[in-house]
């Protein structure tokens, strides 16, 4: 369970020396996406630092944004489960499992109550969906956040499904799934939204929380600004192009290996806010725009419903073709009902007409 | 938590079909009355051709007469300037090109964004000149309806908020897209039932003009 | 000694192409930081890590600021690489964990980077070390 002991302690007892520790601190300042010469102030606050209590919970999900989280690599999942945080609940990452896996978050609960740091990945059914569409341990998901959810100091919502719904809440949502934060009214949410968030982000946010003991400045979605505060667009290396006109037109065009702008492949980068064009994916390695796939939008609410993956984003979901052309069938009529009207006047007009000489005219007077 | 997006999807679908077909009943009624009804048959012999002058005088009548430029030539210059923007904005910016290329299958080049931005700007600084031109004037505001100013502030919008959109000077974005996406469709909408429709209107008038005086040999 | 330097036309990237705007803005970066640096004896740390660079920006950044005289590596919690580019006062700090993945990447334009200082916590322990080692010596240690 979470030593008193703080941070810094525990790496000099671990034989961490003091340029290891410099290294770990220049290390974390480029995963909260700080700059270099935050590095000392981080290293106070490390020395400082208490190990919080982290209880995870997977309501719907697929387990990829723990996948992700595994595969962050500074500081590594062992140093952040050993010294960064003590995660005392995941059920997929704890060695116990069935009654025991419970009693261990019960017990981290009452260990830490008021304390401890709520994660949830998936969203869950709603207050008015059926509970049995997603139960742990005959516990429905939503009964298990509202208990763990009551000791928590604060919720992180990692992943789209947590923040904004995701899969399980695209149409026609048959669970009737929704957020954490359609739930969460009283205690501070961060959204860690991404289908799977950046491993680095996901840390990065943890790593915040620890070293500095608030909240991160969050943006209108409570997304962490430091990490969805730019468009996908605005740091993309393909958007030389994008201003120039210059654009890949399928897949495998000499376009898509010029590195031209994946836009009209429906690329969804200028609406979409992540980390992904400068923290990128598999330690740095590469991202999805620059393997010359369109970003897909997954940190984005409703990206599921958002229209097709490989339309361009000024394009509509869904253009009702025939109802426009229903439309326009009956202006014709309208229209052709208008000149009907208009001739029958004429007409009339016309019948209606006595042609008078200038002597008649003259008599009638 | 969603709503902004949930607006957007609004109105990038349910709302987006709807203004199209109203634009598309509207405008078709308006279109096919003025065809349909035509003109009243000249019985006169022709003494020269109808095509010709009537398309002639489609283009020459874009071009103001000198008169016209003497008496009035803030209306003429700033009109012009607005008018190419706004096409410039509407026409060549690559992602508008892309939703025209999806409605009608018809596409072209665009210009370098840089290029529309700037023309956006310039089209923003003269719409809010002629605005000001209109009120200042003593004949313009006497002569000014409330439909001018529904359509001066319809015509600003779309333009206004694609501005802030691409800029980002409003959050969250899609918010943000929305609003211009539904501004444009509010274009759409009221086009068909105002003075808008002399985007289809101008020329049709100006072919008639042209092709009348052709008609009895009279350059126009 | 300064192989893949500045002078050295077969590793200077094609300037200008939109995939060196990127590494062109670290440039001016660390220009302004040298010109601080000169100015006021302050250094600058700037992360490679996070920056929007294309495929190849990295590696031609590097080739351009190329190799001065100076290489060195520390073992604190794995390899530290750490070199002085071919333009004085602007070295590249390679910071890598116990699996050799890089942590960060990180450009100080300093007389030399504050990974190499001695920490000063440590030297007020040196003299303990030293007698520490003397005696395990006198006992026919090393």
């Amino acid at each position: 369970m979470a030593a008193s002991k703080t941070l810094g302690e525990r790496l000099r007892e671990r034989g961490v020396s003091r340029r290891g520790f410099l290294k770990y601190c220049a290390a974390t300042a480029s995963l909260m996406a700080l700059p270099p010469s935050m590095a000392p102030a981080i290293a106070a606050a490390l020395e400082r630092a208490r190990r919080p209590s982290v209880i995870w919970l997977s309501f719907q999900e697929c387990t990829g944004c723990t996948e992700s989280l595994t595969r962050s690599f500074s500081p590594t999942i062992e140093d952040l489960i050993l010294d960064v945080v003590s995660l005392d609940y995941h059920h997929t990452l704890q060695a116990a499992s069935g009654e025991a896996a419970e009693r261990a978050r019960e017990e981290a609960m009452r260990a830490h109550w008021g304390e401890y740091l709520l994660v949830v990945d998936g969203s869950l059914p709603g207050p008015r969906a059926n509970p049995g569409y997603s139960t742990i341990a005959g516990i429905s998901n939503l009964q298990m956040l509202e208990e763990a959810l009551a000791g928590a100091a604060a919720v992180i919502a990692i992943g789209t499904c947590a923040a904004f719904g995701g899969l399980p809440q695209a149409r026609p949502n048959p669970t009737g799934a929704v957020s954490v934060s359609d739930i969460v009214t009283d205690k501070p949410v961060i959204n860690v939204p991404g289908c799977p968030p950046v491993p680095m982000v996901i840390t990065g946010v943890l790593a915040q929380y620890l070293v500095f003991g608030q909240l991160p400045e969050l943006d209108e979605y409570r997304r962490p600004r430091a990490f969805y505060g730019q468009a996908i667009h605005d740091r993309c290396y393909r958007r030389p192009f994008y201003d120039k006109g210059l654009f890949a037109e399928t897949f495998d065009d000499e376009g898509a290996r010029a590195g031209w702008c994946l836009y009209r492949l429906g690329c969804k980068g200028p609406s979409t806010y992540n980390a992904c064009a400068t923290m990128r994916w598999n330690g740095g390695t590469s991202w999805p725009v620059e393997a010359g796939a369109p970003c897909l939008g997954c940190s984005e609410a409703s990206f599921w419903d958002a229209g097709g993956f490989y339309r361009a984003l000024s394009v509509p979901a869904e253009i009702d073709g025939a109802r426009i052309l229903a439309a326009g069938a009956v202006g014709a009529v309208v229209g052709g009902a208008a000149v009907a009207l208009t001739r029958r006047r004429v007409r009339a007009g016309e019948q209606a007409r006595e042609p008078v000489t200038v002597d008649e005219l003259e008599q009638r007077q | 938590m969603s709503d902004p997006m949930a607006f957007l999807l609004w109105v990038k679908g349910p709302m987006f079909n709807w203004a199209l077909a109203i634009f598309a009943l509207g405008t078709l009624a308006r279109l096919l009355e003025i065809f349909l009804l035509g003109r009243r048959p000249n019985y006169a012999e022709p003494r020269g051709g109808e095509w010709g002058p009537g398309l002639r005088t489609v283009l020459t009548r874009s071009v103001a007469d000198p008169g016209t430029f003497q008496r009035a030539p803030f209306d003429v210059l700033v009109g012009w300037i607005w008018h190419v923007g706004f096409l410039i904005a509407l026409l060549l910016f690559i992602p508008h090109i892309e939703l025209i290329q999806a409605l009608i299958g018809l596409g072209w080049p665009g210009l370098p964004n840089p290029v529309v931005d700037a023309a956006t700007a310039v089209t923003l600084v003269a719409l809010v000149a002629t605005l000001i031109h209109r009120l200042r004037h003593p004949v313009k505001r006497h002569l000014s309806t409330a439909e001018d100013y529904l359509i001066w502030t319809v015509t600003f919008l779309p333009l206004i908020t694609g501005y802030l959109a691409y800029h980002r000077l409003i959050g969250p974005y899609p918010l943000a897209l929305g609003l211009h996406i539904l501004a444009a469709e509010i274009f759409l909408i009221v086009l068909p039932f105002t003075k808008l429709t002399h985007i289809f209107t101008a020329f049709i008038a100006r072919w008639y003009n042209g092709a009348i005086f052709g008609r009895k040999g009279v350059q126009s | 000694m300064t192989g893949g330097s500045v002078s050295d036309p077969a590793t200077m990237p094609a300037a200008g192409g939109p995939d060196w705007d990127a590494a062109k803005a670290i440039l001016n970066e660390v220009r302004h930081a040298l010109r601080h640096f000169v100015a006021t004896g302050e250094s600058t740390l700037i992360d490679l890590r996070a920056q929007p660079f294309a495929p190849g920006d990295l590696e031609r950044l590097l080739a351009w600021l190329g190799r001065g005289e100076v290489e060195a590596r520390v073992e604190a919690l794995g390899p530290t690489r750490v070199w002085e580019s071919a333009v004085p006062g602007v070295w590249l700090v390679d910071h890598r964990d116990g699996d050799d993945q890089r942590l960060t990447l990180q450009i100080e334009v300093a007389e030399f980077p504050e990974i190499l200082r001695s920490p000063a916590q440590d030297i007020e322990q040196a003299v303990a070390i030293l007698d520490a080692r003397l005696g395990a010596a006198a006992d026919g240690g090393p």
